[in-house]
């Protein structure tokens, strides 16, 4: 892509023209920017993944165990029999085209192999050719034959073309919003990136959170000092703004809810400034309503990059913020800003580590509203929470605290598609802040767009890969930017959070990013606090930029 | 300046043709998409490139303003620049006006003998496609900055406003800054 080509490339380099041949006869080629990198070993090895070892994507040999073949094709075989969605799914797709030009991949890169249908296809074409009759049959006639029904052998050629793209699919269903039969081609990404693990061809930016969350608790491998370090910083922070001292508890047996957010909301700008917002959000409602929570800093993770590697890595994950709350002895849990933690506990907790019948259903101890969608998990996202305070006229509000802001929400793939969480931040925005703007409806709610690096994604060596995932985003931000004025984009994921703020700088410079809950602490009216001169972000508030100067 | 009136004319045949060789660039299926779907928010490739090409030619046969051209060019360059393509392909798609108004002002170039218009057009056509390059490096440039800056920026920065890592220099390495971040931590 970008690499200054040798004399002997040139020339057919700048040939214009792309290849004509089908997508089975395009061999796939490995690009920088687009894949990331391989697992480091240690990670692979830490959390008892198969054949850890070096080795590189670029490079021919992947240093393969010698049978990976079988293993592969056992794999498969087992998934088919387990989960009946992905052997429906390999059985019903009739080709229509209707989820072809519905990824954000597709539409940012070009690559026809990242439209869903040809993404399933990659595995389908294998699916066709070892355990359908119809594959075995013509097969046994000759390799010709075969490319009649779609069905091919599994060679390194295929195992590699696997990788590359099952690493350039987010996981997002948007394709699945709009197949006729609801084929997912998420599943089949999950189901696919799980065989890939079985051979130990995972990626770092997955292996490493992993094998830290399983060590430490959270993903950036942060011990409890360091987490208690970062919130004392900013209750600090919260004194100079505000003047008031809040003073969050940790790891408080007997608290009657806990609270666990993604990591990213402690040690990564700009969600920091969300974690801000909780904090005073807590403090205000200890201080009216006698709230009793509690954060930890052993479960600080509440993301799950299980999710990207396999079922039991994600159980396994997923299983440490229930263990902290038996052991604390909590009677329910309230959720950060988190998009795909979100997914986990709304589509896989119950049946995997579930039903979580030592809490109880939670309510809210100030309004009094049961969380009924919450009844089995025990888990209630904040965006419900606060939603639920507001309505009740629980909060007292400065709106115009955000009157520097006009803003635009991101539905996160996860709490959107994956769990039906299309309200509730709206209706928090709506409530802290007077100026709010809708992107297009095609880009929003049920068809919102991925940030571009979900799902493992948003690591710095595929930077290209992300811009190309987030064009689509982007382009509808760029809309009501030019617009309406937009320049802060709203979200409740941490990933988001992370994975915007580069797409901002690079498709849409002047557009910040933020969580809700910034917004919320900057309109909370925290009892006792001296006027504010400064957003959480310690930038001048609307009309205050002279008192600054002073 | 009779083939400027000549192009005006033509414009919308031209625009027409030169986005169909521009997007010929993507193989065919994607071709067929980028020029199907006319809806701006499910296709930004499509239109950012047909209404940038349209723009890009009013400019042509104006006075070239910088500015504007800047403004019309660098949607398409900034697109290009991160989909698979080397440098000279993704700044290609700006000479195929070259061949598109050839061919359409092929007669009267040659019987009203228009040779030196002909020839001036087409050099502010070789102005713009270097206006392109310079944007192609600037979007290549931001690219190697954020991946650069990638971890530094976000999780880097919050560590350093909390004052957890005054002894590391700005460019240690990514993960190592984790690592000693968290001695740093336990020092206070
Ligand atoms: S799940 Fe999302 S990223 Fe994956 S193929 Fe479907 S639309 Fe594309
Ligand atoms: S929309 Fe559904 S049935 Fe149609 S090609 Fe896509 S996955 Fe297959």
């Amino acid at each position: 892509m970008s690499d200054v080509p040798k004399p002997d490339e040139l020339l057919s380099n700048i040939d214009y023209r792309p290849s004509r041949t089908g997508w089975m006869d395009t061999p796939v080629d490995i690009q920088k920017g687009i894949y990331s990198y391989a697992a480091n070993p240690k990670s692979v090895e830490y959390v008892g993944l198969p054949y850890p070892r070096q080795w590189n994507p670029i490079e021919e040999d992947w240093q393969l165990p010698e049978n990976w073949k079988e293993i592969i094709s056992k794999g498969f075989r087992e998934r088919l029999d387990r989960f009946r969605s992905v052997k429906v799914f390999m059985d019903i797709c009739v080709r229509c085209g209707a989820c072809a030009d519905k990824c954000h991949f597709f539409i940012g890169s070009g690559d026809p192999k990242n439209m869903p249908v040809l993404r399933a296809e990659l595995l389908r074409s294998v699916y066709r050719n070892d355990f359908t009759t119809a594959g075995k049959i013509i097969g046994s006639i000759g390799k010709n034959f075969k490319k009649i029904i779609g069905a091919r052998e599994l060679d390194l050629q295929v195992l590699k073309e696997w990788w590359y793209y099952l690493f350039q699919c987010s996981e997002c269903r948007r394709c699945s919003v709009f197949c006729p039969y609801g084929i997912d081609t998420a599943e089949i990404t999950i189901m696919g990136r799980e065989l890939l693990n079985l051979i130990g061809l995972n990626i770092d930016w997955i292996a490493t959170p992993v094998a830290n969350c399983y060590r430490t608790g959270n993903h950036l491998g942060i011990q409890p000092h360091a987490y208690k370090d970062m919130m004392d910083f900013f209750a600090d922070d919260i004194e100079e703004i505000t003047g008031v001292k809040v003073e969050p508890s940790f790891n408080r047996k007997g608290a009657e809810i806990l609270f666990v957010t993604p990591s990213g909301d402690i040690f990564a700008d700009p969600g920091t400034y969300t974690c801000v917002g909780y904090m005073m959000l807590f403090h205000y409602l200890q201080e009216k309503y006698g709230f009793d929570i509690t954060w930890s800093t052993y479960a600080s993770e509440g993301g799950n990059f299980g999710f990207f590697t396999s079922h039991e890595m994600m159980k396994r994950l997923n299983a440490k913020m229930y263990a902290e709350a038996k052991r604390l002895g909590v009677k329910w849990i309230i959720g950060g800003e988190c998009g795909h933690m979100w997914r986990v506990i709304h589509q896989y907790m119950d049946t995997m580590n579930g039903p979580a019948d030592f809490l109880e259903e939670p309510v809210s101890p100030i309004t009094g509203t049961k969380f009924e969608n919450a009844k089995s998990t025990k888990m209630v996202h904040i965006a419900e929470f606060t939603a639920d305070l507001i309505k009740h006229n629980k909060l007292e509000l400065d709106t115009s605290r955000n009157d520097h802001l006009k803003v635009t929400y991101h539905d996160s793939c996860n709490t959107s598609r994956g769990m039906g969480l299309l309200e509730e931040p709206r209706y928090v925005i709506k409530n802290v802040c007077n100026n709010f703007y809708e992107m297009p409806a095609n880009t929003i709610r049920e068809q919102t767009f991925c940030c571009g690096s979900g799902s493992g994604l948003n690591a710095g060596e595929n930077m290209e890969l992300r811009m190309q995932g987030g064009l689509p985003r982007a382009n509808a931000v760029k809309y009501v930017h030019e617009k309406h004025g937009v320049n802060m984009l709203s979200c409740v994921c941490a990933i988001d959070r992370a994975a915007l703020s580069a797409s901002m700088e690079y498709w849409v410079p002047g557009v910040e990013v933020t969580g809700v809950h910034e917004m919320v602490g900057n309109a909370l009216i925290l009892p006792g606090e001296q006027k504010r001169m400064t957003d959480l972000r310690s930038e001048p508030l609307p009309g205050m930029e002279e008192d600054d100067a002073e | 300046m009779r083939l400027n009136n000549l192009l005006a004319q033509g414009k919308t045949a031209i625009v027409k043709k030169w986005f169909v060789l521009a997007i010929g660039t993507y193989p065919s299926d994607t071709a067929k998409f980028l020029k199907r779907q006319k809806d701006p928010f499910a296709n930004p490739v499509g239109r950012t490139i047909y209404h940038g090409l349209e723009a890009l030619f009013d400019q042509l046969l104006e006075d070239m303003d910088y500015e504007a051209i800047t403004s019309f060019l660098d949607p398409i360059v900034r697109i290009r620049a991160i989909q698979n393509f080397s440098p000279s392909q993704a700044t290609n798609f700006i000479f195929f006006l070259k061949d598109v108004i050839r061919e359409h002002t092929q007669k009267e170039v040659s019987e009203a003998r228009l040779f030196n218009e002909l020839l001036l057009f087409e050099s502010k056509i070789d102005k713009l496609s270097l206006i392109a390059f310079e944007l192609y490096m600037q979007c290549r440039e931001k690219i190697y900055e954020l991946k650069a800056n990638e971890m530094k920026n976000r999780t880097f920065r919050a560590f350093e406003r909390a004052g957890l890592v005054s002894e590391i220099p700005a460019d240690t390495p990514d993960l190592v800054n984790i690592n000693i971040c968290k001695e740093a931590s336990s020092d206070t």
